[in-house]
């Protein structure tokens, strides 16, 4: 397990941004760019690579790790479905979405399809408050959603995977 | 009229870029600060009577001005972009769509403050501005505007963007720092405060984006004419996310000299309740400070008309008012549930604490659970009382302020709707079908309709 030349760059470029010793402050870019990398989870052995490369012990990597909401630590599928159910978009309908897209991938909050391609998950307000429902899809979010909306959004998602393999 | 200081480009054709930003009068605040002292600078931002828009509304010349100058210790500017509190997505507007605002406030806050190395904390899930804010970074380096001996000034300046990675938590100052040394988001004990020993044990100033974006017009017009607009100790414009139940949900630019009810019904604005529908409820600055019901909201206790300011909207403490906070204004129409609202806040708490203090880690999550109990027909009525009781031994007695803030919601929305969780309690089955509704809390406006 290891990143790619460019991946390494990246990983001097942002350890030079902070003042000498300091480059445990690269951690949290540093465990994006493996998620990224490593199949949208973080492995022990994903994170252990990333101590390694930052010089930290493995313990102060999976103590972030195990903080921040975003770093995946169970594999997840292709596409990760997360609705924000936070009061504001409460009030905009957001439980019919979370019901709707459970009732259509078949799956509960938290799983993931048996084909691998979708997992749903439910989040808390990530600042599209004004633009409800809404859910994160990769590095974009999906907003406004309604029924039809998450129909569409599936069936796109099905149609990339079909290209990409 | 309404006055325009930080939007007023927003619409122009390609503003995001530094061509069109340049030739709309971008960078003319960075040439003419650059030539003033450090010391002028924050004295300009003292005169204008600039607020932190975070949400504490701390005097920012103030602030400013506490930060310690040892010899020889670096000092460091760091934008908080982190921006998660429930109701809150103006940052990201003045970022998306006018990021070099953004950076001309931090270059022109870096020379103040004398920070050579200046970070944004952005939240990760806006995993996309990143792109957006290096992009203008790079082209005003280009430019000459950012990099080494900035326009021939000796003053040299670096801007990185640092994403977050989900944490309400991060958005806290010194967890902030803890986050941005690479660790758990753990806020620390104050004292020392962060203008003494802040990131890497260095001087930092921490300022919320539209802080820092106001920078740019205060400098451009002076702290005097920048302190004219506005009322009181609300100086200056004021941004507004607006969402929940109105016709134009969005970000809007205030002059906090207009009315709440101008606010929410006016076609400038929100656009009045949508669909036909009648004013509950409205949560005025982002989740964490007291609901008020709609005839609190629009005049205060006394019956003066609210306006949309610090001062105003606290009128009456938390009795009877509220607080603009981050300015993340949740409007409830007469069919929405405040049980059920306020237990998202309390889960959204629980789910943000660090963990630290039991207070906060041990009562969000009992919290949590009674409000469960009460919203789906379990609920006695003694737990709205142990409620109460909960919330008020949370409140004070933690290291930061997520415990108030999660305190507080839960406070105001017994203070004010206690026969609606009464109603829970005793219609267990009927409320699991049907809301409460408006019940008395109608304003004028909600008879007539
Ligand atoms: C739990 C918590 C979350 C916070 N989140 C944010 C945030 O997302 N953005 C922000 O600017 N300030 C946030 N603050 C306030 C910051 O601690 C700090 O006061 C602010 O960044 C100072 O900037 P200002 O003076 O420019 O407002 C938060 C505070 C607390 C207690
Ligand atoms: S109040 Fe809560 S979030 Fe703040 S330090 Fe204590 S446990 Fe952590
Ligand atoms: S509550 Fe869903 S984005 Fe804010």
């Amino acid at each position: 397990m290891t990143f790619s030349p460019d991946k390494l760059n990246k990983v001097q470029e942002i350890i030079a941004r902070y003042p000498e010793e300091r480059q445990k402050s690269a951690l949290l870019p540093v465990l994006h760019l493996a998620q990224e990398e490593f199949g949208g989870w973080l492995s022990v052995e994903a994170m252990d690579y990333v101590a390694s490369l930052l010089q930290l012990e493995p313990i102060e990597v999976y103590e972030v790790a195990t903080f921040y909401s975003m770093y995946n630590l169970k594999p997840v599928g292709k596409y990760v479905f997360e609705v924000c159910q936070t009061g504001p978009c409460m009030l905009r309908g957001s439980d019919d979405i979370i019901a709707y897209i459970q009732q259509k991938l078949g799956i509960n909050v938290g799983e993931t399809t048996p084909d691998g391609l979708f997992t749903l998950k439910v989040v808390e307000c990530l600042g599209a408050c004004g633009y409800a429902p809404m859910m994160q899809l990769g590095k974009f979010y999906r907003e406004h959603l309604t029924k039809e909306k998450i129909d569409a959004i599936i069936e796109e998602c099905i149609q990339n995977a079909a290209i990409n393999n | 009229m309404s006055v325009k200081l930080l939007l007023d480009k927003a619409n122009i054709e390609g503003i995001r870029y530094y061509d069109a930003w340049r030739k709309n009068g971008g960078y003319a605040a960075v040439e003419k600060a650059l030539k003033m002292t450090p010391e002028a600078i924050v004295d300009e931002v003292k005169k204008s009577g600039l607020r932190g828009r975070g949400g504490a509304g701390f005097p920012t010349g103030l602030k400013w001005s506490f930060i310690a100058k040892p010899e020889g210790v670096p000092r460091h500017l760091v934008c908080n972009a982190d921006e998660s509190e429930p109701g809150t997505f103006k940052d990201r507007y003045l970022m998306e769509f006018l990021p070099h605002l953004l950076i001309e406030g931090l270059i022109i806050s870096s020379f103040a403050l004398g920070s050579n190395v200046t970070y944004i904390y952005i939240r990760g899930e806006y995993a996309w501005i990143p792109d957006i804010l290096e992009q203008a970074i790079a082209e005003a380096k280009a430019a000459g505007w950012l990099g080494r001996n900035i326009l021939g000034t000796g003053f040299d300046c670096e801007i990185y963007v640092q994403r977050g990675a989900g944490a309400y938590i991060c958005g806290e100052e010194t967890a902030l720092i803890e986050s941005l040394e690479g660790k758990r988001g753990n806020p620390r004990i104050k004292p020392p405060f962060p203008a003494i020993k802040g990131v890497w044990d260095r001087p930092t100033v921490v300022n919320n984006v539209e802080t820092l974006t106001a920078v740019v017009p205060i400098i451009n017009m002076g702290g005097e004419e920048y302190a004219k607009i506005g009322v009181g100790k609300s100086t200056g414009t004021k941004l507004i996310s607006a969402c929940g139940n109105i016709n134009k949900p969005g970000v809007y630019e205030i002059d906090m000299t207009i009315s709440v009810e101008e606010f929410i019904y006016s076609d400038e604005y929100c656009g009045g309740i949508a669909n036909g529908k009648r004013l509950k409820a409205c949560i005025p600055g982002g989740s964490s400070v007291p609901i008020l019901p709609a005839n609190l909201l629009l005049k205060t206790a006394k019956g003066e008309t609210r306006m949309m300011n610090y001062e105003s909207l606290s009128d009456g403490g938390f009795a009877t008012g509220s607080m603009l906070g981050s300015g993340g204004f949740i409007v409830f129409d007469e069919d929405q549930c405040v049980v059920r609202h306020t237990l998202t806040l309390a889960r959204f708490y629980r789910h943000e604490s660090c963990g630290q203090c039991s207070p906060c880690r041990e009562g969000t999550g009992w919290m949590e659970k009674i409000l469960k109990n009460i919203e789906f027909g379990k609920g006695k009525l003694s737990d709205i009382d142990l409620l109460w009781d909960i919330q008020r031994r949370i409140e004070g007695n933690t290291i930061c302020p997520l415990g108030d803030a999660a305190a507080w919601p839960v406070a105001a929305a017994i203070r004010h709707f206690r026969d609606e969780f009464e109603w829970h309690v005793l219609n267990p089955q009927e409320s699991q079908v049907r809301n409460y509704g408006l019940a008395h809390y109608a304003d004028e406006r909600n008879v007539v309709a």
